[in-house]
């Protein structure tokens, strides 16, 4: 592990700040976080520590880690820190940062399903489902898992063959555009 | 009463069910629900995941196109939609900077806040007692899990709306159709959301822990307000059984179709029928027979 020290210039802890209107060394490592987090078991640094990596100066360590990309989002860490550190929203950060950074994703098939929804905002400027699966499943070859609930959705009228499309699409469009990582 | 209506991308599709039911059962107590014109996706999770001015600007939209089409407040069924909705508008009006950057990107004003409301609360807006003047079947031998889910309630700085840790409007609102309610340990806990086609492990294991527990302490059916949890908990039933051999059909309703239930509505009518694990209220002496 190597200590990134950094006085003067613009750290991934000032980035966090400036994204999310927080200071990370608020957090006093209770742990509460950790502890309540119905996806802890499956990442391989726990959430209190990675905002500890953030503290200390650890960053790449944090922002290689999986723990943002399993992060979902359900906030109970947030709802129950003493500090009001809303931790779901750092996670948000780190995650972003990391895609800003070019750093390589622990999770791929996370971060291919997000691309490939989001795809489909940018093109119907709503999520259409047939095209996300099709979308998910080109960029991951995972090609077997589903499949069979896609008939039984098909017969319950809830698979949409063509998507719904939005009238202005390029509104959406310009949106996704205009908030475009360089 | 003409409330706004933010139906979201589920409502068209796999949650196709969860629109039905919410237009019959507000119809059927006396408020129309007008549409958002042109809605666009809320950028749901993929988006505040990855950019969070995508995601400010895309849920924005949606918020600057129901303050043009005249409306303070409105309803948004998903859980998800609602909790982005109601972030992201906080997020936006609370700095002036944010709101001239993110009215630049949505090239529109934001000219007022507009009142998000969740599920729970558009039936508080309609008033309980209408349910209760309307309620045509007493479903007194049911016994529900109420399940909030994540984002129903959270964050409750911003949505102020219950308790996050106990909520209790929903045992409030089911106990109004006669039904019971069990206590139980999981009613908020994450069913593992977005992950559902990229990690179906986890959503597995996570959604098999939520319908043991309730059927642990009694519960007969699950209720959600979302179609997220409804499609982890319903359509990953058949998956769950492969994973977990013992495990036994449980049936998952959307609040709107018991309100409905109870409002004389059949199954059919309420969509019940599209859902992976079949549901039929039964009277009570019906069940005395079976046993």
């Amino acid at each position: 592990m190597s200590s990134h020290v950094h006085n003067h210039a613009h750290t991934v802890a000032d980035e966090i700040a400036e994204k999310t209107f927080q200071d990370v060394s608020i957090c006093y490592q209770c742990g509460k976080c950790s502890a309540g987090c119905p996806v802890r078991y499956y990442m391989d640094v726990a959430p209190n520590k990675v905002v500890r990596l953030i503290q200390l100066g650890f960053y790449e360590e944090a922002l290689n880690s999986s723990t943002p990309w399993l992060c979902a989002g359900c906030q109970t860490c947030s709802t129950r820190c003493p500090q009001e550190f809303d931790l779901a929203k750092f996670m948000d950060a780190v995650r972003e940062i990391a895609l800003e950074k070019g750093v390589e994703v622990k999770e791929k098939h996370i971060m291919d399903f997000h691309k490939a929804f989001l795809d489909q905002i940018k093109w119907f400027g709503k999520s259409y489902e047939v095209g996300l699966t099709a979308d998910y499943k080109a960029r991951t070859l995972d090609l077997l898992t589903d499949v069979d609930s896609a008939p039984g959705l098909f017969f319950k009228g809830k698979l949409n063959i063509l998507p719904h499309k939005i009238k202005d699409k390029e509104s959406v469009r310009k949106i996704f555009k205009k908030t475009a990582k360089k | 009463m003409k409330l706004g209506y933010f139906p979201g991308c589920s409502q068209t599709g796999t949650a196709i069910e969860y629109d039905i039911s919410l237009k019959k059962v507000v119809d059927k107590l006396g408020t129309s629900l007008d549409e958002i014109k042109d809605w666009s996706c809320c950028g749901a999770t993929s988006a505040h995941v990855t950019n969070h001015k995508l995601a400010n600007a895309l849920a924005m939209r949606n918020i600057a196109l129901a303050g043009e089409q005249g409306l303070d407040e409105l309803v948004a069924p998903c859980a998800a939609c609602y909790n982005r909705l109601v972030v992201s508008q906080h997020d936006t009006l609370s700095r002036k900077e944010t709101k001239e950057e993110i009215e630049s990107i949505i090239e529109a004003k934001i000219d007022k806040e507009i009142k998000v409301m969740n599920l729970i609360e558009l039936f508080r807006k309609i008033g309980y007692d209408k349910i209760t003047a309307g309620k045509v079947k007493d479903l007194k031998n049911l016994s529900v899990a109420c399940y909030y889910g994540c984002l129903l309630v959270r964050p409750a700085g911003i949505t102020k709306f219950d308790d996050p840790e106990q909520p209790e409007s929903m045992e409030e609102l089911v106990k109004l159709t006669g039904a019971k309610t069990v206590d139980w340990n999981y009613k908020i806990e994450c069913c593992g959301a977005g992950h559902s086609l990229s990690r179906r492990d986890i959503v597995l294991d996570l959604s098999h822990k939520i319908i043991e527990d309730a059927k642990k302490h009694g519960a007969d059916v699950m209720v959600v307000a979302c179609p997220m949890c409804h499609t982890n908990l319903d359509m990953r039933q058949r998956a769950m059984k492969r994973e977990y051999p013992e495990h036994n059909d449980f049936p998952v309703l959307y609040l709107t179709e018991l309100i409905g239930l109870a409002l004389g509505m059949s199954e059919k009518e309420l969509g019940i029928d599209k859902h992976y694990i079949n549901y039929k209220y039964k009277e009570p002496a019906e069940v005395k027979a079976a046993v």
